[in-house]
């Protein structure tokens, strides 16, 4: 180093104890979005190795959050290397400096992978979701398992075998589930972004509890190789973000064709993060009536989103009420079909070839019984047993295809209003985030939390809850938006306008 | 629906599940519950309906028959709760 | 073992359906790419989608497919354009998923039959079928003696099955035997299974019922663990003789599964609590709809090798031959298609026959070898006929001395190895009639007794010229010979 000269990054000992000093005077501000972070990476004021020690400080620092259940650490801290000298080799991916999260649910090879159960507690991943793969090709840094609703099921993360998760603008609230420990991890600024799963509104529900982004893509956008199946004609994974254009940016990032899934969609994946600025004509947005009138909806959370549509209104958007009779079987259909494929889906954890095995077992059907009873929560055995019951043999016509038959109705009736309207818009949940065991006795009133999001899943379309404000007690409402299937840009781009800039 | 005793037993078995008394009572109370609320579908006239089973619009995903995503036996006895270094160990069954 | 009399068995009808399950012969297992290999080290042919890991998924292998249209073409079935996937949902520790992904409601093949020739029967019978699906199979489960745990090897799961299902119209033991060996030698000309039922590569099921003529059915039984066409029958004869005996003695048959004990030649009921089992069938969400176009299946049809019937058929009516050398045969594929091979080359079809029948079926048996692997070309075997034909050499030299060298030596012809060998027959006169002089020199008195009238001893006086000639006299020309000296 010359005489009066700065060198400001450099891998040099002395450099080094310069940018330890800047990053200390600077003390880390909180990072929205990639963009911030790659400039600054680029000016020199921060590489992934600082970035990472700033966050995995932030999950020391609120570990009553219970969000995570796994911190890599150390590998973390590799990685970032790595990816640093990337950098400086002009070779890194386009998600260098993002560090992520990954729900409970998804493959990461040689981790652990737990659904948060007792019944894959210490199960090691032999093989990496595509999903994951595809971000860590493009130097996303994982920094830990977050916690969920055990299996996915849930709407509270008050499901998880270790314990409940905590919503940060709150400790004694839930943050929503089943992605409960994702929208935490992002809400509490412990990663940048975080995947999760979204099966009747996992992603969408605790994002609005969080104040957070939660989007749902185009059920087939994304290959569900890797994620951890609850019901496989709905499961998608989802993204968790404070930014849109992140959110978008992965997006393009990991979905599209992968030949391992047979339900993944051929459909071209459009380059989302370059088209959030489409200027826009008037849309059409659709307000259903029921969801409006609904009994369970909280006024805060009303009053919210008819400000919202007053604003749109003012903008020149077109917002009309429409009806939908079949509001309410929604919820029904969901609960039919899902506990049916689950029930099926679970039966692989059997003590057999992976997973819990009971202590207790003396033959092969007490093995089973008692493992299957011993490893699973109460929920899910709640819903392995509703949906046994759908698909035995004497009720299987009058509940399982009955709701099958319901499902295209809903279906086919949602496909019209997004053809006649651009989005459709309601609040992602009635009510703000509920106290931690509120909802314990009756599962139903639990179940009725997901009246708004379950509508995607059902048709499969893609949603995204955004923030909209707080109640007064300074917790997080959601805004919801429906789009038609594939049609992930336009809803991101109106997203992005109906945020703060 | 009520869901009495013995069909919950029967479905118990069916899912290889195991309760005792009060946690039988409870699911079969839940269960009852649940099944009564979406029972509301039969208030929707579906007659002529096809039932909806694909939710993606691809067909025909095959692959060709070309070997592949091998997995070395110490990996798959990995998770193993019982294992002797080739086969996967479980309880006989009891006649 | 019958204790049962002819008259009262009489009186009832034989009703069997079969389910025949036949391992296919693919590369890679049906829903997930590893290979598809029989007799491995335990747990070695696995994957994570093998295993049911939390997160797998299936995709399915082509060639299944292709397979299953291939057999449904040759038994004359319904090729589906559109097929459904389900669920069977059952708990056991050979399968992984807890389920296996079968075909319930719109299987590949619907309908179609075989016709077929019973043992002993006159005429032939068709055997309608019901259907045919593809499904996976399970893994392994090994009981062990010494402890109380089963061994669970996962090797098996996975690998790709047609199933085969009879309509409930076999009406003996005969019948069914017939069917199972016609459709063991269809699955082998297809090359799709090779249909080998003491390894497992193809198993049946039988369901067994009987019913006085003109009655309703009566209650089935499903017998399984039979592991050979020959213990199909006997359990079927057994079962339907314990039925029999159980309804005249006024009591009924229990609707269950037994199972076959190949010692005894009985069957017994099974353990497993069959009437809890609801196997909570369902569509398959991770699978996507599989539509067969007319295309595909025309693909498949122009690439069908031509099936034991036609060749039978062929072999009959085109080349003369008796219905029993068809058979024979036809046995194999490779078999009857080096025999048409030879066919398309010579006109003495009856002698290609007898040579296929007789030494070479012997040769291979003997080398324990296959046709596939048989030296002997189609010009090789031409010639040999051709060189017997002329009358260059007779049968026995041929088959005890050129063929076997012939078979050894690819560059040689029949015509060579005779030469080589100085085996050509002789059929000049200047070499035979001395000999034929010589011999009836040696024997006057029974020269004697020709002229007075035992004309068969010409036979013999040949027999000794061709013995003189070491083999070599042409039989006929020193019979000439001979007739003329004795006139």
């Amino acid at each position: 180093m010359q005489q009066g000269e700065v060198q400001i990054f450099t891998g040099s000992p002395l450099g080094v104890l310069f940018l330890w000093h800047v990053f200390n005077f600077l003390a880390l501000k909180k990072f929205n979005n990639l963009t911030e972070i790659q400039s600054e990476i680029s000016a020199g004021a921060l590489n992934c190795e600082a970035l990472v020690k700033y966050y995995l400080k932030n999950i020391e620092q609120q570990k009553e959050l219970n969000a995570f259940l796994e911190v890599y650490q150390e590998e973390a801290l590799q990685e970032a290397n790595r990816i640093d000298q990337k950098l400086k080799d002009g070779t890194a991916g386009r998600l260098a400096g993002m560090v992520v999260a990954l729900k409970d649910v998804l493959c990461h090879e040689g981790h652990e992978l737990s659904c948060s159960s007792k019944m894959l507690k210490g199960f090691q991943s032999q093989f990496t979701a595509p999903a994951v793969q595809r971000l860590l090709a493009e130097d996303a840094i994982v920094i830990g398992r977050v916690a969920c609703d055990e299996f996915a099921m849930g709407s509270s993360n008050e499901n998880s075998a270790f314990g409940p998760v905590r919503n940060a603008a709150d400790l004694n609230k839930v943050p929503g589930g089943s992605s409960g420990g994702s929208a935490v991890a992002v809400q509490a600024d412990c990663c940048l972004l975080s995947l999760g799963s979204d099966t009747g509104g996992s992603v969408r529900q605790p994002a609005a509890f969080t104040g957070t982004i939660g989007f749902k893509p185009t059920y087939s956008r994304i290959s569900r190789y890797g994620l951890v199946a609850y019901a496989s004609s709905f499961d998608t994974i989802g993204i968790i973000s404070r930014s849109i254009e992140d959110n978008a940016l992965v997006l393009e990032i990991i979905a599209g064709y992968e030949e391992q899934d047979s339900t993944v969609s051929r459909e071209e994946v459009p380059a989302y993060s370059t088209q959030l600025l489409e200027e826009g004509r008037v849309k059409k947005i659709g307000l259903i009536r029921e969801t409006m009138e609904s009994e369970g909806l909280n006024e805060e959370v009303k009053a919210k989103t008819l400000e919202k549509i007053d604003a749109l209104k003012a903008q020149g958007h077109q917002v009309e009420t429409v009806e939908f009779s079949l509001l309410d079987y929604i919820l029904p259909t969901y609960y039919i079909l899902t506990t049916a494929e689950a029930s099926s889906n679970l039966s692989r954890y059997d003590g057999v070839k992976f997973g819990y095995r009971s202590p207790n077992g003396t033959d092969l059907e007490s093995m089973y019984k008692k493992s299957r009873s011993e490893g699973f929560g109460e929920e899910v055995k709640r819903r392995i047993m509703l949906g046994t019951f759908v698909l035995s043999a004497s009720y299987y016509d009058a509940y399982y295809t009955k709701a099958q038959k319901v499902r295209r109705l809903v279906k086919d009736q949602v496909d019209q209003l997004l053809s006649e309207f651009d989005f459709l818009l309601m609040p992602t949940t009635p009510t703000t985030a509920f106290a931690i065991g509120e909802h314990s006795e009756d599962p139903l009133e639990m179940y009725l939390a997901d009246i708004y999001t379950v509508l995607a899943n059902v048709c499969g379309l893609p949603a995204i809850s955004i923030p909209n404000g707080e109640d007064k007690d300074g917790m997080p409402i959601g805004l919801q938006i429906v789009g038609g299937a594939f049609k992930e840009a336009d809803l991101y781009a109106f997203s992005k306008k109906l945020l703060p800039a | 629906m009520n869901i009495n005793e013995e069909s919950l037993k029967k479905l118990a078995h069916l899912a290889r599940l195991d309760f005792d008394a009060s946690a039988s009572e409870k699911m079969a109370k839940d269960l009852s519950g649940i099944l009564d609320w979406v029972e509301q579908l039969n208030e929707v006239d579906t007659e002529g309906v096809k039932p909806l089973t694909n939710m993606s619009q691809e067909i025909n995903a095959y692959r060709e028959d070309v070997v592949g995503n091998h997995l070395e036996r110490e990996k798959g006895l990995k998770n193993a709760p019982d294992q002797d270094g080739e086969f996967f160990r479980v309880p006989k069954v009891l006649d | 073992m019958t204790m049962l009399d002819p008259e009262v068995s009489a009186k009832y009808e034989i009703v069997v359906g079969l389910e025949i399950h036949c391992q296919l012969l693919t590369n890679t297992k049906i829903y997930a790419a590893d290979a598809n290999r029989f007799g491995e080290a335990p747990n070695t042919n696995i994957s994570p989608i093998t295993l049911g890991h939390p997160g797998t998924l299936p995709k399915l292998n082509k060639k299944v497919v292709d397979y299953a249209i291939k057999m449904g073409l040759a038994c004359g079935c319904e090729i589906s354009r559109e097929n459904s996937f389900e669920r069977k949902n059952y708990f056991y520790p050979d399968l992984p998923k807890g389920y296996q992904l079968t075909q319930d409601k719109a299987p590949i093949c619907v309908g179609g039959g075989l016709e077929v020739l019973p043992k002993g029967a006159a005429e032939k019978v068709y055997v309608p079928l019901n259907r045919i699906h593809f499904e996976e199979d399970a893994g392994k489960s090994i009981h062990s003696e010494t402890e109380d745990v089963t061994l669970v090897d996962l090797n098996r799961a996975g690998t790709p099955l047609i199933e085969i299902v009879t309509e409930p119209a076999i009406h003996s033991a005969a019948e069914a035997g017939a069917f199972l060996t016609d459709v063991r030698q269809i699955v082998r000309y297809l090359e799709i299974c090779d249909g080998n039922m003491e390894e497992g590569s193809m198993r049946c099921d039988a369901n067994i019922s009987v019913r006085k003529y003109g009655a309703p059915l009566g209650k089935k039984t499903e017998v399984k663990n039979m592991n050979s066409i020959r213990n199909v029958q006997r359990a079927i004869d057994h079962e339907v003789e314990r039925q029999i005996i159980l309804i005249e003695a006024g009591e009924e048959v229990i609707s269950e599964t037994r199972t076959f004990d190949a010692n005894t030649g009985t069957t017994a009921a099974m353990r497993t609590k069959e009437e809890l089992n609801d196997y909570r069938y369902f569509p398959d969400p991770d699978l996507s709809p599989l539509f067969v176009s007319e295309e595909w299946i025309e693909g498949i049809r122009t690439e069908m090798p031509p099936l034991p019937a036609d060749l039978v058929q062929k072999f009959t009516q085109e080349y003369g031959l008796p219905a029993y050398d068809a058979g024979v045969l036809t046995e194999t594929k490779e078999m009857a298609l080096f025999f048409d091979a030879v066919c398309q080359q010579t006109q003495n079809r009856k002698a290609a026959s007898n040579w296929m029948m007789g030494p070479i079926k012997s040769f291979l048996n003997e080398q324990g070898g296959d046709i596939k692997n048989f030296s002997l070309s189609v010009d090789q075997f031409v010639g040999l006929i051709e060189l017997v034909d002329a009358g260059k050499v007779n049968f026995s030299i041929a088959s005890k001395e050129i063929f076997p060298r012939l078979v050894a030596d690819k560059a040689a012809t029949a015509e060579s190895i005779a030469k080589a060998q100085n085996l050509l027959q002789d059929s000049s006169e200047d070499t035979i009639r001395p000999i034929a002089e010589a011999v009836l020199a040696e024997m006057p008195d029974k020269v004697t007794a020709f002229k007075k009238g035992k004309k068969g001893l010409i036979g013999m006086f040949i027999g000794q010229v061709v013995k003189k000639s070491g083999g070599k006299a042409d039989p006929k020309k020193a019979g000439a010979i001979l007739q003329e000296l004795l006139a």
